[in-house]
């Protein structure tokens, strides 16, 4: 080899990904162990969607009254619990790579002996992904079969709400890691909330697009929240159409934009 | 890199590691052997630290060649640090995990199963002399607690070459003593030893050979003593004058000491012998206000090629 800057070998051929995965593993097994004696702060993440439900859902529910999804009549909490559920899913997955990946990136430096063992920089994102997703999806998991419990689940095709409720944390978990990355102090962390906050009020959580004046409506169809929330409604209502292939395929390329660009970002800050 | 490996636990050659248009490490060679511990001295921000990381492949390096564990980091960082323990400059602990916990995470990333990993725990806690503190947090650990841990977390994978940043800074006496004496049953078992440190004595003691780096290149290379006897003179005569008196004592010690050095409190003469340079400066009516003569050390080769004043 001549004496200038080495190349770097090819992501596949340095590693294997059975490897990665298996590395990565043990990134999350970190995590469960931190929080076996955090259940508490755990368990209160499953609790404000139940009250959202409650209030919104059935409370409001009797003044509303009904409403159409895919031609078929449904009430308003059916309607409601969908959304809710992608909102579940968005929430449970974006705290542990926004405000807890930021603490351990800036204070912590949680990663920095991690990164002298055979985990790399790739397997901490996936990890750290990986974590979020798992928690993402539990929450949803609880929450879904609450909604069948309560008659919210109008079809079989609703047992495929829960692996729309994973990708959907995997992408919002790839997302607030990706965007994370580029953060400077907790005002930028604070502002996650605040780009939450409207995606979750505006998402067709609520009410249907219709209600919006078309430019808006198609503003909203651009969002990410939206496509999870479109497809949770349409597998729970059992009223699918071929519109779900595109929001799947939306949410599997912001996954995978979020995870080229978290890759990139996290060599940068943790292999300078 | 040459087709077959070295041999050697460490092979480096015209190394650099650039930040922007900033050379923190400006080219250098070295040779580590299997087995040997090896020193990195050098004053703040000669490039030490930047240097260790890129033998640990945890930062990719701008030029040159490097190999070690007979590879390159560049394509095989995986796989060599698989066999590389690393106690870093700062200690870098889990802190939201406790002491054994830090211990068995770890261990885990290098792939250890479960059950061998908590075996290797305790008995490297025991090593440490932290088998009391193990449900500890590592928050509660006072400094020198915290370093043991570091370095018994470094050899939970029964790692072939350590590197250590540094790892007795801020010790007390007695820990720094304990840190040596387990390096060196390391060492006994063949470990290959990478380390920095600013103390002089703990590289004398400690290293085989050792390179001094300053502002990112290497001044000078070799075992301690042979640096000593290189870079200054065997003994070192240390006076205190009144002013007066210096114009006469640098008069008698001329010809006589191999190097003269006028620092603001006193004058430090390099020769053969001490002694005989003391009696020349009486001999010449020259009353010091206060002798030391003394052998010449490695702080004294460090300070010859480093300079006097701070480095940043
Ligand atoms: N990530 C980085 N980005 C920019 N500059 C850096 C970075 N890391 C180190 N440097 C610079 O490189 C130089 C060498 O730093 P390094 O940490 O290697 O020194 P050192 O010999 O370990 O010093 P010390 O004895 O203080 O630990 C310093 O000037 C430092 O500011
Ligand atoms: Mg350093």
């Amino acid at each position: 080899m001549s004496a200038t800057a080495p190349r770097l070998a090819p992501l596949w051929r340095i590693t294997p990904v059975t490897t990665s995965l298996a590395l990565a593993s043990r990134v999350v097994a970190r995590n469960l162990r931190v929080y076996r004696r955090g259940w508490m702060y755990l368990l209160s993440g499953f609790v404000e969607p139940f009250l959202y439900l409650l209030s919104v859902g059935v409370g409001l529910g009797h003044l509303v009254g009904g409403l159409q999804v895919g031609g078929r009549a449904v009430t308003y909490a059916q309607f409601v619990a969908p959304g809710l559920l992608a909102a579940q899913a968005m929430n449970g997955a974006i705290f542990d790579t926004t405000y807890n990946l930021f603490y351990k990136l800036k204070y912590a430096h949680t990663y920095e002996a991690v990164l002298a063992t055979p985990v790399g920089t790739n397997e901490v994102a996936l990890g750290e992904i990986g974590w979020a997703l798992a928690r993402g999806t539990t929450y949803g998991a609880a929450f879904l079969g609450v909604m069948a419990g309560l008659g919210l689940v109008l079809s079989p095709w609703g047992v495929l709400c829960l692996p729309v409720v994973a990708l959907v944390s995997f992408a919002f978990a790839a997302t607030g890691m990706a965007v994370t990355s580029f953060m400077r102090s907790w005002q930028d962390v604070d502002s996650v909330a605040l780009a939450l906050l409207p995606l979750f009020l505006f998402s067709g959580t609520f009410y249907p697009l219709g209600v919006y004046p078309s430019a808006v409506a198609w503003l909203v169809r651009v969002t990410p929240l939206y496509q999870g929330v479109d497809v949770l409604r349409a597998f729970s209502t059992g009223t699918p159409s071929w519109s779900v292939c595109w929001h799947l395929a939306y949410l599997l390329a912001l996954a995978g934009l979020a995870l080229a660009i978290t890759s990139r970002r996290l060599r940068r800050l943790l292999a300078p | 890199m040459p087709a077959t490996p070295s041999g050697l636990a460490v092979r480096a050659r015209a190394l650099r590691k650039e930040f922007g248009s900033f050379a923190a490490v400006d080219g250098i060679d070295f040779d580590i052997a299997r087995g040997e511990a090896f020193g990195f001295l050098g004053p703040n921000g000669a490039g030490k630290t930047s240097t260790m990381r890129m033998i640990a492949c945890m930062s990719p390096r701008t030029g040159g060649e490097l190999e070690v564990r007979g590879m390159d980091p560049a394509t095989d960082g995986r796989a060599i640090r698989a066999g590389i323990g690393l106690v870093p400059q700062e200690d870098a602990l889990d802190t939201e995990l406790s002491v054994l916990d830090n211990m068995l995470v770890y261990g885990r990333y290098f792939g250890i199963p479960r059950r061998a990993v908590r075996a290797r725990a305790e008995q490297l806690l025991e090593f440490a002399q932290l088998s009391e503190r193990s449900d500890a947090k590592v928050d509660a650990l006072s400094g020198g607690m915290r370093r043991r841990l570091v370095i018994a977390r470094a050899l939970i994978s029964s790692p072939d070459l350590v590197i250590l940043d540094e790892p007795t800074t801020g010790l007390d006496p007695q820990a720094r003593h304990l840190v040596w004496e387990r390096l060196y049953r390391l060492k006994q078992e063949g470990v290959t030893l990478v380390l920095t440190t600013h103390y002089m004595d703990e590289a004398e003691q400690l290293c085989d050979r050792l390179v001094v780096m300053d502002r990112g290149r290497i001044a000078a290379e070799g075992p301690p003593r042979q640096l000593i006897e290189q870079q200054v003179s065997r003994e070192v005569l240390e006076l205190r004058l009144e002013d007066a008196d210096e114009g006469r004592a640098l008069e008698a010690l001329k010809g006589l000491a191999d190097r003269i050095e006028e620092l603001p409190d006193r004058l430090c003469c390099y020769g053969e012998d001490g002694d005989e340079l003391l009696a020349a400066v009486i001999d010449a009516g020259v009353h010091p206000n206060g002798v030391l003569v003394r052998r010449a050390t490695l702080e004294d080769v460090f300070l010859r090629l480093t300079g006097r004043s701070l480095a940043d």
